[in-house]
């Protein structure tokens, strides 16, 4: 493993709002992810999911402490250097539909190509091995609109590949996809990890689905204290029991799945 | 789109510019037109003028303006992620046409010409950099490019009140002066204008071509364009001031035109097939450039009543467009 981790934070605090009227959300959590190490982020609707990988990727301060990529704080970073740093997948809405996949996926260069965003043959290659990973090279003509919402997040996918960034995040990149289509991204993400040595983070709702493929976790839960662990660990202490418990949901460790309370 | 079919597009624009220098209301023999144009004396001083004072600044204006307003709609579009998006509906032609307003109402008969003298020309910048100020000032408030949208129809409605106001207390000539402005005439850019016109609108032209790189990475929306490492703020700004400065140069000589600004981008992306800027970005100028001169040469064809205004053929041309792309948006790749 690497000695200097790919993402560190130290004692940040994130939320929203000024003065009085401050949210925190995130308090004082300090946390590393290493390469290749897939982590997610799990917790209720408005728990600072979002806000941590905002804050994590420069689009708003911290409230207190800092972020570090590679060892630099994301402050003392360019956005065109940050840009070769994080790259990121959401499953915001886009006017790309008329874009052809290899024109979507070539947006991933845009951190390295100049004024006019002309594609190299060098960026040409690296586009199309993006693709296979993902296993989109046989569409890469196709438009996006063409493509189904499943195909869509492994072109975005593809597209975070291109930037060639040590780290990936993805907030919720799986919410509208059918159930094949989400295993199936996961464990393509897995697989990036593993083969690329990706630094992962990724926030979710499908728990179930998710942890079989997380090295770590970062839990939200009732308090503003974001829990850190590796995965096992949250499962054999308990720590996973009692994220969703304030809203009558248990984790049960025999079937490795979330129910109501009454129900167990 | 391949090369060949931009060089027919490219043939076809050309055709129509000559098209326009030889065809007019006034007719005058095609050998005689083609002598004065390589600047052989013809010793008929009426043609010497219809062709050099009037035909070509009237066609080197259309070429101009149709790009420009065609161009000044597709950036809209973009910026505001919504493909039915143009200077119109942002309001930024009404407060150009308020500018204009003032100026030829409110001074008397002071003013000669319909159009194009400094004082209305000035008029028109301020109000549509009025009006842009509004919408900057509004962007940084409001988040939802729909909403800011539909603020900018409200601040085009506001503009046309006062209009309205100042029409209705204006002299007779003076509201028969705007009125006629207000059809649409690209022949009002005389030869000692054209400089002015010609490089404040390149200006603009030029600057949109600058924007392609961050114009493609905003198709993805503003959280993904900031990720790959764009100035979404920035961009923005620089997308409406670039605008602003397209619709004040073409609304201030020219009249608001319509349609041109919301089709002319559908055709460019039906033709090309395409919504990435480095090819829709110039197809789009060629497209608004073919559709202005094909417009003023339908407009200055023989008849009965003289040159027809430009604001009743626009729309024949337009709106067909909008409403073929929104029936058929389900099928067309760019919406969807």
């Amino acid at each position: 493993m690497n000695k200097q981790p790919i993402i560190e934070t130290l004692l940040l605090s994130a939320g929203y709002g000024k003065g009085e009227s401050t949210t925190v959300v995130v308090d004082n959590l300090s946390f590393s992810l290493y390469e290749g190490e897939f982590a997610l982020l799990l917790g209720c609707n408005g728990a600072g999911k979002s806000t941590l990988l905002r804050t994590i990727s420069n689009v708003q301060k911290p409230l207190s402490g800092e972020v570090k990529i590679c060892g630099e704080n994301i402050e003392n970073i360019s956005p065109r250097e940050l840009a070769q740093k994080i790259s990121a997948v959401f499953t915001d809405k886009t006017m790309a539909g008329g874009l052809r996949v290899e024109e979507v996926v070539a947006l991933g260069r845009h951190p390295y190509t100049g004024f006019f965003g002309k594609i190299t043959k060098e960026d040409k290659e690296i586009i199309m091995s993006a693709l296979s990973l993902v296993g989109m090279g046989q569409k890469s003509k196709k438009y996006l609109s063409q493509l189904s919402d499943g195909e869509r997040q492994k072109v975005m996918i593809a597209k975070a590949l291109a930037q060639q960034t040590p780290l990936m995040i993805l907030d919720e990149p799986t919410a509208f996809l059918d159930l094949p289509s989400r295993v199936e991204i996961l464990y393509l993400l897995r697989r990036l990890a593993d083969e690329q040595g990706k630094a992962i983070l990724l926030s979710t709702h499908d728990v179930e689905q998710s942890l079989s493929v997380a090295d770590k976790l970062l839990l939200f839960g009732d308090s503003d204290r974001v829990e850190f662990m590796p995965t096992q660990v949250a499962i054999e202490n308990g720590a996973i029991d009692n994220l969703f418990i304030s809203r009558g949901i248990e984790f049960n460790k025999q079937t490795g799945r979330f129910l109501p309370k009454l129900m167990i | 789109m391949s090369k060949r079919s931009i060089i027919i597009l490219l043939i076809l624009t050309i055709l129509l510019f000559i098209s326009n220098l030889f065809w007019g209301s006034v007719s005058v023999p095609i050998d005689e037109s083609f002598n004065i144009l390589i600047g052989r004396e013809t010793g008929n001083k009426m043609w010497e003028h219809i062709i050099l004072q009037s035909r070509l600044p009237q066609a080197v204006t259309a070429t101009l303006a149709g790009a420009a307003l065609a161009v000044a709609g597709l950036l809209l579009q973009t910026a505001f992620s919504n493909p039915l998006a143009g200077p119109s509906i942002l309001g930024i032609t009404s407060g150009a046409s308020l500018g204009v307003a003032v100026v030829m109402l409110v001074s008397g008969g002071a003013i000669g010409g319909i159009s194009g003298s400094i004082s209305t020309v000035g008029g028109a910048f301020v109000g549509s950099l009025i009006t842009l100020g509004i919408i900057i000032l509004f962007s940084m408030m409001v988040r939802s490019n729909v909403m800011l949208l539909i603020v900018g129809i409200m601040v085009g409605y506001v503009a046309n009140s006062a209009i309205t106001l100042l029409n209705f207390f204006a002299s007779e000539k003076n509201v028969f002066s705007y009125t006629l402005w207000g059809m649409g005439d690209f022949s009002s850019v005389s030869i000692s204008d054209l400089p002015t016109f010609a490089v404040i609108s390149l200006l603009g032209i030029v600057l949109s071509l600058l924007l392609i790189k961050p114009l493609n990475a905003l198709l993805l929306g503003d959280r993904y364009a900031a990720n790959l490492g764009v100035n979404v703020k920035l961009t923005r700004i620089l997308l409406l001031l670039c605008t602003g400065l397209l619709t004040a140069i073409v609304t201030s000589y020219c009249g608001p035109i319509s349609f041109l600004g919301l089709a002319v981008p559908h055709v460019a992306r039906l033709l090309s097939r395409s919504s990435n800027h480095h090819t829709l970005l110039p197809v789009t100028l060629l497209v608004g450039s073919a559709t202005a001169l094909l417009c003023t040469l339908i407009c200055s064809m023989p008849w009965q009543s003289g040159v027809l205004p430009l604001n009743a053929i626009t729309p024949i041309f337009g709106a067909p467009v909008i409403i073929y792309v929104i029936i058929n948006r389900s099928k067309i790749e760019y919406f969807n």
